[in-house]
C-alpha cells in the first residue's frame, strides 16, 4: 500500500504544474489587474466575479426551491382527493376509484404492493448484486476489472420502457413452467398458492425484471466499497493463512457493512419508484395478496397504477393519483435519506478510509453511487493526501 | 506442516509439500467440460434448452467442485473454491439479462427500423373506394419529440447543475450550512422516482395552464428535476479532482476568483463535465412515466414543445404495447422499432461520452 501512496500521489503534482505552464502564459494578462495594490482587503471586486457569485449561489438555492416546489405542488394538488369525500363525491364513485371509502383505502393496498415487489426484486437481487461487487473487486483478474463493471454499469443505462418489452417478450414465459412447477410442488406455501397465472402477467415477473433493474446500482456501490477495504487489512488476514473467502469474511464484509446496507436500500429506492417495467408486465388489481404467481391476484404498485389510470383520470381522479404520488414520493424519500444516512455514519465510526487507487472506468453512469461515495470519502479535494500521509507515518 | 507430519506418521506417498492436498490447476477447467458435457446428456434425454443446459451446468459444477475439494483438499478450501464458483456465476447471471435485452430489441425492431421509419411520421390514409383506412408506420415525430424535449432539459438543467456544482466545491466555505443542505438536497433528488417528477411538471402546468396541460416543455421539467442532481453530482466529481496547486498557483498570480473557474478550474475539467453531462442526458433520454405523464401521447407531428402533446421515442414504444391502434402487430412493430431507436441514442451518447472522456482528458491524470 505504502508503494501505492508513493507512485500516485506525485503525479498529479507533476501535471498540474504541466498544466500550469500551459496556461500561466494567458491568465496573468487576464485578471493581474485588480491585485496590484499593496493593500489585499481593499482589492475592488469585479463585477464579473460579482455575478458569477451570485449566479453559482442563486442556483443553489434554486435546487432548494425545486425540491420544495415537488414537494409543493404535489401535496396542492393530492390535497383536494385526500380530504374528499369518495363515498360520496360522483367522480370518485366511477372508473378505477368505484367503492373506496376513502383515500386510505385505496392507497393502503397500492403501497403494500409497492412495497411487497420491491422487496422480492432485493431478495432475488441484492445477493447477487453483491456476488457481483465481489467478483469484480476481489476474483476478477486486476486488467479486466474495469471493463468488467463497465458492462454491469451498462445495464444501468438500458431504457426502463426497453426493460419492460423484454419482460413481455423474454421473462413472462420464461417464468411460465417455472412458476407452474412452484405452484403443484410448492403450493403449499402461500406465496405460491392460489390459481397459477396462465399468462406470465405476474408479480413474480415483474419483481424479476425489477431486481436486474436495481443490480447496478447495488453493484457498483458495493463494489466502490469492496476496494476501499484497507489494503493492509486483507494483506494481514491472508498472512494469517486464510484463505480468500474467510478474508473476505474477517477484512472485507466488516469494513463495507454499511456501505452494503445502504446500497440496498438505494436499490430498494431505485425498486420503489419503478414504473414502467411492472405496469407493462403485471396484469393487477389492487389488492392486498402475497400471491406470487397468480392470475388477478397480482399486488398493483402506486407508480404502475398512476402510469396505467393517469390518461384515463378525470381532474378529481387525477389529483387522487396524485396524492397516491405524494405518498411514494414520502417513502422513497425517507428510504433514501435512511440509506445515506447509515453511510455516513458507517465513515464516521469507520475511521480514515483510504483510496486504492481506482478501477480504470469510474462508473460515473450511476449518480447515486457516485453521491454515497462522496459521503463515504468525506471531503476527497484534501483527505486522500493528507489522510494517507498521516496512516502512513503510523504504519511505518 | 501438520498435514505433512501426519502424512509421514501415516506413512502415506511422499508429498511435494508445495503441491499435496491441493486440486491441480487443471482440474476447475475439467470439471467445467465435464459437467457442461454430463447435464448437456442428462438434458438431452429430457429435452434440450438452453438455459436450463447452463443451470444445470453450474450446478453440477459447484457441487462436484465443492466435494472434490473437500475430499482432496479441505472444507476451508472447499467453501473458497465455492464462493469463488458463486460469485462468477452471479456474475454470468448478470450478463444474461443485458444480452438478452440488446438481443432481442435488435432482433425485433431490426425490421421495423428503415429510412421511411426514421423519416416518416405516422400516419393515417382513407382510401374511399375500398373503405380502407391504411397506416404508415413513421417515428419522426417521436424522433424530433425526443430531441426537443431532451435537449429544452438539458439547456435548463446544465447551467443550473454546472453552478450548483461550481458553488459547492469553489464558493462555499467549508461546512457552510448551504453546500452541506444543497449536498444533501443533490443526494435526495437522486432518490425521487421519474413518476413523481412527471407528476409534479404536471401539477405545476394544471396550475397555471389549466386541466388539460400537456406539452414538451412541461415534460422537460419534468426531465430535468431528474437530471439537475446528476449533472451536479457528476460535474462536483470533476471539479473536485483539479488539483488545489492549480487554482493556488493561479490566485497567487493575482488572477481574480471569476478568471480562475473559468480560465483554470473549468478547462481541466472540461472532459470530465461533459462525459458526465453526456451520460445524464443519456439517463434522461430513456425516461418513459415523467414524459407520459407531462407530454402525453399523440401519433401527429408536434415541434412546438408549449403547445399540446408531444410523442417521445420511450412513449412510443410504451403505447405501443399498452395501447395498440386496430392493427395490432404493426403497433408492436413500431414500438420495438422505437425501443430499438432509443437503444441506439443511449449507446451512440454512452460512445461520444466515453470518446470525449479519453481523448480530451488532461494527459498524465486518470
Amino acid at each position: 500500500m505504502s508503494d501505492d501512496m508513493t507512485s500516485t500521489t506525485p503525479s498529479p503534482r507533476r501535471t498540474s504544474q504541466d498544466v500550469l505552464k500551459k496556461r500561466t502564459g494567458s491568465a496573468p494578462k487576464g485578471g493581474g489587474a485588480g491585485s496590484g495594490g499593496t493593500s489585499l482587503r481593499g482589492s475592488r471586486v469585479r463585477p464579473g466575479d460579482l455575478i458569477f457569485r451570485s449566479l453559482s449561489t442563486g442556483s443553489a438555492i434554486l435546487i432548494m426551491a425545486i425540491l420544495a416546489g415537488v414537494a409543493l405542488f404535489l401535496i396542492i394538488q393530492g390535497v383536494p382527493a385526500i380530504v374528499a369525500d369518495w363515498k360520496t363525491d360522483p367522480s370518485l364513485n366511477e372508473g378505477f376509484t368505484l367503492a373506496y371509502g376513502n383515500f386510505w383505502q385505496y392507497v393502503g393496498p397500492l403501497l403494500f404492493g409497492t412495497l411487497f415487489s420491491s422487496a422480492i426484486a432485493l431478495v432475488i437481487g441484492a445477493p447477487i448484486g453483491i456476488g457481483i461487487a465481489l467478483f469484480i473487486s476481489h476474483y476478477a483478474p486486476r486488467r479486466v476489472a474495469g471493463f468488467l463493471g463497465y458492462i454491469v454499469d451498462l445495464l444501468a443505462a438500458v431504457p426502463s420502457v426497453v426493460f419492460g418489452l423484454w419482460g413481455i417478450i423474454v421473462i413472462r414465459p420464461f417464468l411460465l413452467p417455472f412458476s407452474e412447477w412452484l405452484n403443484s410442488n410448492l403450493g403449499w406455501i402461500p406465496l405460491f398458492g392460489g390459481q397459477v397465472s396462465t399468462t406470465g402477467s405476474t408479480i413474480l415477473a415483474g419483481s424479476v425484471v425489477l431486481s436486474v433493474m436495481i443490480l447496478p446500482i447495488i453493484t457498483s456501490i458495493s463494489r466502490e466499497i469492496f476496494l476501499q477495504t484497507p489494503r493492509l487489512h486483507e494483506e494481514a488476514a491472508l498472512a494469517l493463512g486464510s484463505t480468500r473467502w474467510e478474508m473476505i469474511k474477517l477484512a472485507v464484509f466488516p469494513y463495507a457493512k454499511s456501505g452494503i446496507v445502504s446500497a440496498t436500500l438505494l436499490g430498494l429506492g431505485r425498486a420503489l419508484g419503478e414504473t414502467m417495467a411492472i405496469a407493462m408486465i403485471i396484469s393487477p388489481a389492487i389488492l392486498v395478496s402475497i400471491r406470487l404467481i397468480t392470475e388477478g391476484e397480482n399486488s398493483q404498485t402506486i407508480a404502475a397504477n398512476i402510469a396505467l389510470n393517469f390518461p384515463i383520470a378525470s381532474t378529481l381522479q387525477r389529483q387522487a393519483l396524485i396524492g397516491t404520488g405524494l405518498m411514494l414520493f414520502v417513502i422513497s424519500l425517507a428510504v433514501n435519506i435512511i440509506a445515506r444516512s447509515i453511510v455516513t455514519r458507517g465513515s464516521a465510526g469507520g475511521g480514515k478510509r483510504r483510496r486504492r487507487p481506482p478501477l480504470p472506468v469510474i462508473p460515473m453512469s450511476d449518480s447515486s453511487s457516485s453521491a454515497a461515495l462522496n459521503i463515504v470519502n468525506a471531503d476527497p479535494r484534501r483527505d486522500p493526501v493528507h489522510a494517507g500521509s498521516s496512516t502512513e507515518g503510523a504504519s511505518l | 506442516m501438520t498435514l505433512l507430519r501426519q502424512r509421514a506418521a501415516q506413512g502415506g506417498p511422499p508429498a511435494n509439500a508445495l503441491t499435496s492436498g491441493q486440486l491441480p490447476r487443471f482440474a476447475e477447467v475439467s470439471i467445467i467440460g465435464g459437467s457442461a458435457v454430463a447435464s448437456g446428456l442428462v438434458l438431452m434425454l429430457l429435452g434440450f434448452n438452453l438455459v436450463g443446459w447452463l443451470v444445470l451446468t453450474a450446478v453440477v459444477y459447484l457441487v462436484v467442485l465443492g466435494v472434490l475439494s473437500s475430499i482432496v483438499e479441505n472444507r476451508r478450501k472447499a467453501t473458497d473454491r465455492l464462493v469463488r464458483g458463486t460469485v462468477t456465476v452471479a456474475f454470468l447471471l448478470a450478463i444474461v439479462p443485458l444480452v438478452s435485452t440488446l438481443y432481442t430489441v435488435i432482433s425485433r425492431g431490426i425490421s421495423s427500423l428503415t429510412l421511411e421509419f426514421i423519416t416518416q411520421s405516422r400516419s393515417s390514409s382513407f382510401n374511399a373506394d375500398t373503405l380502407e383506412v391504411t397506416n404508415t408506420p413513421g417515428a419522426l415525430q417521436a424522433i424530433v419529440g425526443t430531441l426537443i424535449i431532451t435537449g429544452i432539459a438539458a439547456l435548463i438543467s446544465i447551467p443550473i447543475g454546472l453552478f450548483t456544482s461550481i458553488y459547492i466545491v469553489e464558493y462555499s466555505l467549508p461546512g457552510s450550512w448551504l453546500a452541506r443542505t444543497v449536498t444533501m438536497l443533490v443526494d435526495v433528488m437522486t432518490g425521487i422516482p421519474s413518476i413523481v417528477a412527471g407528476l409534479f411538471a404536471f401539477s405545476l402546468f394544471s396550475i397555471i395552464m389549466g386541466p388539460q396541460a400537456f406539452s414538451g416543455f412541461s415534460a422537460a421539467v419534468a426531465l430535468s428535476v431528474l437530471m439537475i442532481p446528476t449533472v451536479v453530482r457528476s460535474c462536483e466529481e470533476m471539479l473536485r479532482l483539479v488539483p488545489d496547486d492549480l487554482r493556488e498557483a493561479s490566485l497567487a498570480l493575482g488572477v481574480s476568483k471569476f478568471s480562475t473557474i473559468v480560465r483554470i478550474v473549468l478547462p481541466t475539467a472540461i472532459a470530465g463535465i461533459v462525459t458526465g453531462i453526456m451520460l445524464s442526458i443519456a439517463r434522461v433520454i430513456g425516461e418513459t412515466a415523467p414524459i407520459f405523464m407531462a407530454a402525453s401521447f399523440t401519433d401527429n407531428f408536434n415541434a412546438n414543445p408549449f403547445d399540446g402533446p408531444m410523442q417521445t421515442l420511450p412513449v412510443m414504444a410504451y403505447t405501443g404495447f399498452a395501447f395498440p391502434g386496430p392493427d395490432i402487430q404493426a403497433s408492436n412493430n413500431s414500438a420495438w422499432g422505437a425501443a430499438l431507436l432509443l437503444v441506439l441514442l443511449v449507446v451512440l451518447l454512452n460512445l461520444i461520452a466515453r470518446i470525449v472522456a479519453r481523448v480530451f482528458a488532461p494527459k498524465g491524470s486518470r
